[in-house]
């Protein structure tokens, strides 16, 4: 086993998963990852993992993600992404990394209106990143949702280069597998979960896997990504 | 000066905002209402030399945080 995964969560002002995202993470690799202010300039020497936790980053105020994506940190995490470096956005941290311009598209109000907070199936779309490795493609896992701004959103270009490259996720889907607008939440565009950056060393995703990595609390899906991870 | 940035969403972006707002209205039986959709407006004191200067602040301003110009388009006014 090489050295043990360096990861850091990024704490903002209305972040509120960070403990669930440190949770897990110290579950996958033995290590608790380091918690890093938002207005901090750098990142801990060594760093292999960002990851942007779920939450309410400065009450969702003007957009979701919109001011923490304009943070002092993100130039760190916007050097780390583009040197290679891993970058997990969930929730509130997949709003940010769009807004940040390092995910395409953006995420709008959910099309029917409501706050969606329960379990959610997806499937597995791509299983060859460092992130969905220990899933199979095709495969549909049980997450947690818990968002009112979940409508992934995207123009007809940038949706067909998703497409083609592989760099959709995961897609919302019922309890067979089957994608479609019955198992779509919130109205996302083709029914997407989650987003690679053209090179798969940042993924975005609604849903929470670090939510998932207990059987007391219904399930234990989301501890493939994070053993992915740990062993990347 | 003074100045006055609106955001609106693009046309085709869908609004449940602007929807639910839409059935409110109609709801309350105001004559005439159509579609609705909502934006934003912000109201920003400006130090600027002229007009010309100030656009281009605010169009900054607009291009860097305001405005998501994926989904959003932004018009800029002044008193």
């Amino acid at each position: 086993m090489n050295s043990p995964l360096r990861a850091a969560v990024i704490l903002f002002p209305g972040s509120n998963r960070e403990g669930d995202a440190a949770r897990a993470l110290r579950q996958a690799s033995g290590a608790p990852p380091a918690i890093v202010w938002h207005s901090d300039r750098t990142l801990p020497e060594g760093t292999d993992l960002v990851v942007l936790p779920g939450g309410f980053s400065y009450g969702d105020y003007l957009r979701c993600g919109a001011i923490a994506a304009r943070a002092r940190i993100m130039d760190a995490v916007r050097a780390h992404a583009a040197r290679g470096g891993l970058v997990l956005g969930v929730c509130n941290g997949f709003q940010i990394l769009c807004e940040a311009g390092l995910l395409p598209g953006a995420l709008m109000r959910n099309a029917g209106r409501r706050f969606v907070c329960r379990m959610q199936h997806l499937r597995v779309e791509n299983d060859s990143t460092p992130f969905a490795r220990g899933y199979a493609r095709g495969q549909v896992i049980k997450f947690a949702i818990a968002h009112g701004e979940g409508n992934y959103t995207i123009d007809a270009a940038g949706l067909a280069e998703l497409e083609r490259s592989g760099r959709v996720a995961f897609r919302y889907c019922d309890a067979a597998g089957a994608v479609g607008a019955a198992a779509n939440p919130n109205g996302s565009t083709n029914e997407i979960a989650g987003v690679y950056n053209d090179a798969f060393n940042v993924l975005g995703l609604m849903p929470h896997p670090e939510n998932l990595i207990d059987p007391l609390v219904g399930g234990i899906d989301g501890r493939a990504m994070f053993r992915a991870l740990a062993a990347a | 000066m003074k100045a006055r940035v609106i955001v609106t969403l693009k046309p085709g972006v869908l609004d449940p905002q602007g929807k639910a707002i839409e059935g409110a209205l109609k709801s309350l039986g105001v004559a005439g209402v159509g579609a609705v959709r909502q934006g934003k407006v912000f109201d920003i004191e400006i130090d600027a030399e002229n007009r010309e200067a100030a656009d281009r602040t605010l169009a900054e301003a607009c291009e860097k945080l305001l405005a998501n110009t994926i989904v959003e388009d932004y018009a800029l006014d002044h008193e």
